[in-house]
């Protein structure tokens, strides 16, 4: 079981795609980061929220046909990496599509969906995945 | 002080089933079941959808055609399922935190079997009307259940709409609302229990037609309208039958409910059913239109409202989120152990 603690702080990010970006080089990073790895102490107090896009098209994608439990209902399911408007990469899953449809460079964007449960019993993760764009 | 709709969403899963499908599996003739009930196909979540998912897609469209409303002045966000995911824990506060609107507001999920979002719109209504909030968001979604093999596993179905409601630039003032309630058990579902039950024709007379009636009446009786005096009329659809003959009882015509009945397409989404069908109006609807909605939910009551389409539809940025005719296109249709694997209806080990 995922703590709940954990779920509850990557709200931001997982509902609405919140990273950060260093106002030092403007480099924009997603999950969210307190610290800039290239400006490292220049960019204390320089991290500032941001939302990226959730339009995109798909970089590259794989097909994945053993899946965890979470996904046991909809396998084999895809997993994309995105290149949002904003030029950033993110990865998640591409649903509402056959796997035999998905191809490089297809617009998609970020919607809420189930990620997983902890259980009948424990809180539901939700989360972003993708959607063709049509 | 004009209050009414500012703007508004709406969402349906891409997957289908048709009753012939449902039929073969439980040695029913599906085709005629369909038939009788005016239901051809509905919708189905996929199985990482619920009334949280489908709420949140609704409400990010109903803002996206509204780019100058800041999300931090909703003021109150209502969502109204039979469905929530949570028995304790509300959707609302995780549709909310979607659309950004949290923290400086209120939320809460409403109950009332397929009237809840029409209940969401009045509450929003009182607390922009009273000047508390400066806008509140309705929402109606459900993911309906029905015992595999019962006649509701041929109607209930899945899907949403979102209405944020207010006093600037609406784009359709809401004239009047009532409502007609009474303690009248047509259908139920305990606490704990997957499925509901209901009390077969005594959902009929005695329940939907008794009530929507009631409330209709009072409403044209308010208003001083006539059937004739609207362009559009939305009433609650269980199925395609009741819908079309409440109208024809009170003396609606065929062309006025077209827009507003949805059921046929997609099934029974609870309290998603008028909420849906009056985006689909709002789709088609120009300055001037006069739209007549009554809701039912079972339980019992009604919520009628007297609605005018202004001037602002034509500034408004409806082509920023797809239309319902848009949503509907291209469905894919499910065998009956997709479908049931989908709905969680197949016992797997944890």
């Amino acid at each position: 079981m995922a703590s709940v603690a954990k779920e509850w702080r990557e709200i931001p990010g997982r509902y609405n795609l919140q990273g950060t970006k260093c106002e030092n080089c403007g480099k924009i990073y997603f999950p969210s980061r307190s610290f800039c790895p290239k400006c490292r102490r220049d960019s204390i107090g320089k991290m500032t929220p941001v939302k990226l896009d959730r339009k995109g098209f798909v970089y590259t994608f794989s097909v994945v046909h053993e899946a965890p439990d979470c996904n046991n209902r909809q396998k084999p399911y895809a997993v994309v990496m995105v290149k949002t408007s904003d030029d950033i990469l993110l990865s998640g899953q591409l649903v509402d599509v056959e796997p035999e449809n998905i191809e490089i460079g297809m617009p998609v964007r970020a919607v809420l969906r189930k990620l997983d449960a902890d259980g009948p019993a424990g809180i539901i993760h939700y989360g972003f995945k993708f959607v063709p764009d049509y | 002080m004009d209050v009414g709709i500012v703007s508004y969403g709406a969402y349906v899963p891409r997957y289908r089933i048709k009753p012939e499908e449902i039929g073969r599996i439980w040695g029913v003739d599906g085709k005629a079941m369909g038939k009788g009930l005016m239901i051809y196909q509905k919708s189905v979540p996929s199985p990482d959808e619920d009334v949280v998912t489908i709420a949140t897609e609704a409400a990010r469209d109903m803002m996206a055609r509204v780019p100058d409303v800041n999300p931090e002045d909703i003021g109150a966000v209502y969502v109204g399922s039979e469905s929530h995911p949570y028995a304790v824990k509300p959707t609302a506060t995780i549709v909310a935190e979607s659309i950004d609107a949290t923290p400086a507001m209120t939320a809460a999920d409403m109950e009332f079997a397929c009237k809840a979002g029409t209940a969401g719109i009045q509450a929003c209504m009182g607390l922009v009307g009273s000047e508390m909030v400066e806008y509140g968001v309705a929402i109606g979604a459900d993911t309906s259940q029905g015992a595999p093999g019962d006649a509701l596993e041929y109607s209930a179905s899945a899907g949403g709409a979102a209405y944020l409601i207010g006093t600037k630039n609406i784009i359709a003032k809401i004239n009047k609302t009532l409502s007609f309630t009474t303690d009248t058990p047509d259908f139920w579902r305990r606490e704990g229990q997957p499925y509901p039950l209901h009390g077969g024709r005594f959902t009929g007379e005695p329940a939907y037609f008794r009530h929507i009636t009631s409330a209709a009446k009072m409403m044209m009786e308010a208003m001083e309208t006539k059937p004739e005096d609207y362009t559009y009329a939305v009433f609650h659809q269980p199925n395609g039958k009741f819908p079309t003959r409440v109208a024809k009882q009170l003396g609606f015509t065929p062309e006025q409910i077209e827009y507003g009945l949805l059921t046929p397409n997609i099934g029974n989404t609870y309290s998603g059913a008028v909420p849906l069908g009056l985006a689909n109006v709002l789709d088609h609807a120009k300055p001037g239109d006069r739209i007549f909605v009554t809701s039912y939910g079972s339980g019992a009551g009604s919520d009628a409202f007297d609605i005018t389409v202004t001037n602002e539809i034509e500034n408004y940025k409806r082509e920023n989120a797809p239309t319902i005719e848009r949503v509907l296109e291209n469905p894919v249709y499910l065998d009956y152990g997709t479908y049931a694997k989908y709905k969680g209806k197949i016992l797997m080990s944890e």
